[in-house]
């Protein structure tokens, strides 16, 4: 099973595990990872699941549709690795993904 | 003077849901709201139409969409369903056609939202909060104490009305017309269903544009004069490269200082109300806040959901579509009832309860989903919050003394009157 990384804007780091499948949002929930809203449910419809990819990692996720990319260009501190969570699927190969919480959610 | 003017089928008595054909049912007519009996004409929709074609209405023939997941798909599909030419169900003057980025698709949309939003991003919420703090104090310490007030006037607009005045950095002495020039902006027969005469609308927003080209002027001339650049809408707008030459385009001009205000404005002041009344009419609810105010922030979000201050928001089908199993035609018009998703039972839970400690508080819709999605979320649950955290430390309870009286309208979901008497803690 992957293990994945998210830094809260803290510094505080949680190691937790990804099922095969499911996207790196439902991961931070069924982990209770704090700084994630997902006001949407996983629509890609509010922007609130807002991570920062760390740069080796960024072209091994699935790429950003223009709906999401829409919603990104809208977040409060976009940044370059900027994606919503609920967009990003999992698989073993993402073993070791770092993700960083931005400050604030939209 | 307010005249009624009002839509045809407001001449009419207001039936019972269960007694109005399917296919006539018109969850436009404004009395819905103002007479409090839009849950079952809803329910209705929900259970046996949840997609509802009406082909006539006194704001044209338009589609209902009324079940949350289905307002979650036309809300969030900005290439299939447009923006413009307004977000409201009826269509614009053809005189005073005001253009608002809320009412604009991508690209331009996103230009214009990007210019002002960071007066309300989170990160500048921090800076705000010991301000918000101090008026809120300021307004609950003054309440008469024993005898029954208005909650709508002394509060509800109070804050929201000093909150806007030091968004835009409005001279703070005359912060009541931000107030009344929003009440005329949404108050449009034609539009809204409200009950404001073409005249007076027109009066109103035309002395709103000379005073905001008067700060607009004033604001640069003092930038000149080398006073340090302020934190507010104006001065954001003017340093922005899409938006600093916005006052030689006055309808476009006029219109986003209306979204702002209009914006800033009803939806919080219509929530801050709504909280208060709910809270006495779930008594329940208000022990268990007692008893654990760290509540509070869970309880803002269900506030939000439950009030849904703003009822609705409109779509233009960009081409056909299917949504539930209905083909909407291109270029129909279609009306996402936010108030109706907030209450649909296939996804929430018990709806029409408030509850203050609801799991998963913050999936509502009250502030619309995709690009339009509000943008002043988080400053409207910061004020909420500071109210609630500074009400609990004073106040026992504020007692609901009469029945509250609500606006007659169609998109705006609030009141006129709550009439309370405050009870201080022992």
């Amino acid at each position: 099973m992957a293990k994945i990384t998210f830094i809260e804007h803290s510094g505080e780091q949680h190691c937790v595990p990804a099922g095969d499948g499911q996207t790196l949002m439902q991961v931070a929930i069924d982990n209770a990872v704090p700084g994630i809203d997902a006001d949407c449910g996983g629509g890609c419809a509010c922007g609130t699941c807002h991570v920062i990819v760390a740069e080796q990692w960024r072209d091994k996720l699935n790429p950003a549709d223009d709906n999401e990319q829409a919603m990104l260009s809208m977040a409060p501190e976009p940044h370059r690795g900027s994606r919503l969570s609920c967009q990003v699927q999992m698989n073993e190969d993402l073993d070791g993904l770092v993700v960083e919480l931005p400050e604030f959610q939209m | 003077m307010n005249i009624m003017l009002k839509p045809s089928s407001a001449e009419e008595v207001l039936l019972p849901a269960a007694d109005i054909p399917l296919e006539s049912l018109d969850v436009s007519d404004p009395r819905l709201l103002e007479t409090n009996t839009w849950p079952e004409y809803f329910k209705r929709l929900r259970d046996e139409d949840p997609v509802h074609y009406l082909p006539e209405s006194p704001f044209g023939p338009f589609w209902s969409i009324t079940r949350f997941e289905d307002i979650q798909f036309v809300d969030s599909n900005f290439k299939l369903f447009s923006s413009e030419p307004v977000i409201v169900i009826g269509d614009p003057d053809e005189e005073m056609s005001l253009e608002m980025f809320i009412a604009m698709d991508p690209p331009k949309h996103d230009e214009q939202r990007r210019a002002v939003q960071s007066v309300v991003a989170p990160k500048n919420l921090a800076d705000m909060e010991g301000l918000i703090r101090q008026r809120v104090i300021s307004i609950l310490d003054n309440l008469p104490v024993g005898e029954s007030f208005n909650w709508v006037d002394r509060v509800s607009i109070e804050l929201t009305t000093q909150m806007l005045a030091t968004l835009f950095d409005f001279p703070f002495e005359e912060r009541h017309k931000l107030t009344f020039w929003s009440d005329m902006a949404t108050s449009s027969p034609e539009m809204t269903g409200g009950t404001t005469s073409k005249e007076e609308r027109f009066a109103a927003m035309n002395e709103c544009a000379q005073a905001f080209i008067k700060l607009w002027h004033d604001k640069a001339a003092r930038r000149e004069a080398g006073e340090e650049k302020s934190f507010d809408l104006i001065t954001l707008l003017q340093s922005n490269e899409e938006t600093k030459d916005l006052i030689d385009r006055p309808l476009e001009f006029l219109g986003n200082i209306i979204l702002l205000i209009v914006g800033g404005n009803d939806t919080t002041r219509n929530s801050i109300t709504g909280g208060v009344h709910a809270l006495n009419q779930f008594p329940a609810e208000y022990d268990k806040l007692r008893g654990d105010t760290s509540l509070i922030p869970n309880m803002i979000s269900e506030i939000i959901r439950w009030q849904t201050p703003l009822a609705h928001m409109r779509r233009i089908a960009t081409e056909d579509v299917e949504v539930n199993g209905k083909t909407i035609k291109k270029g129909d018009k279609v009306v996402m009832w936010y108030l109706s998703g907030n209450r649909d039972e296939r996804v929430i839970e018990n709806p029409d309860q408030f509850q203050v400690d609801r799991k998963n508080a913050r999936h509502h819709l009250s502030f619309g989903f995709g690009v339009h999605r509000c943008m002043g979320n988080r400053l409207a649950e910061m004020q909420l919050r500071i109210l609630w955290e500074e009400i609990m430390q004073r106040f026992d309870r504020i007692e609901v003394v009469d029945e509250p009286k609500y606006i007659r309208s169609n998109f705006v979901k609030g009141y006129s009157d709550l009439n309370v008497i405050v009870h201080p803690k022992k």
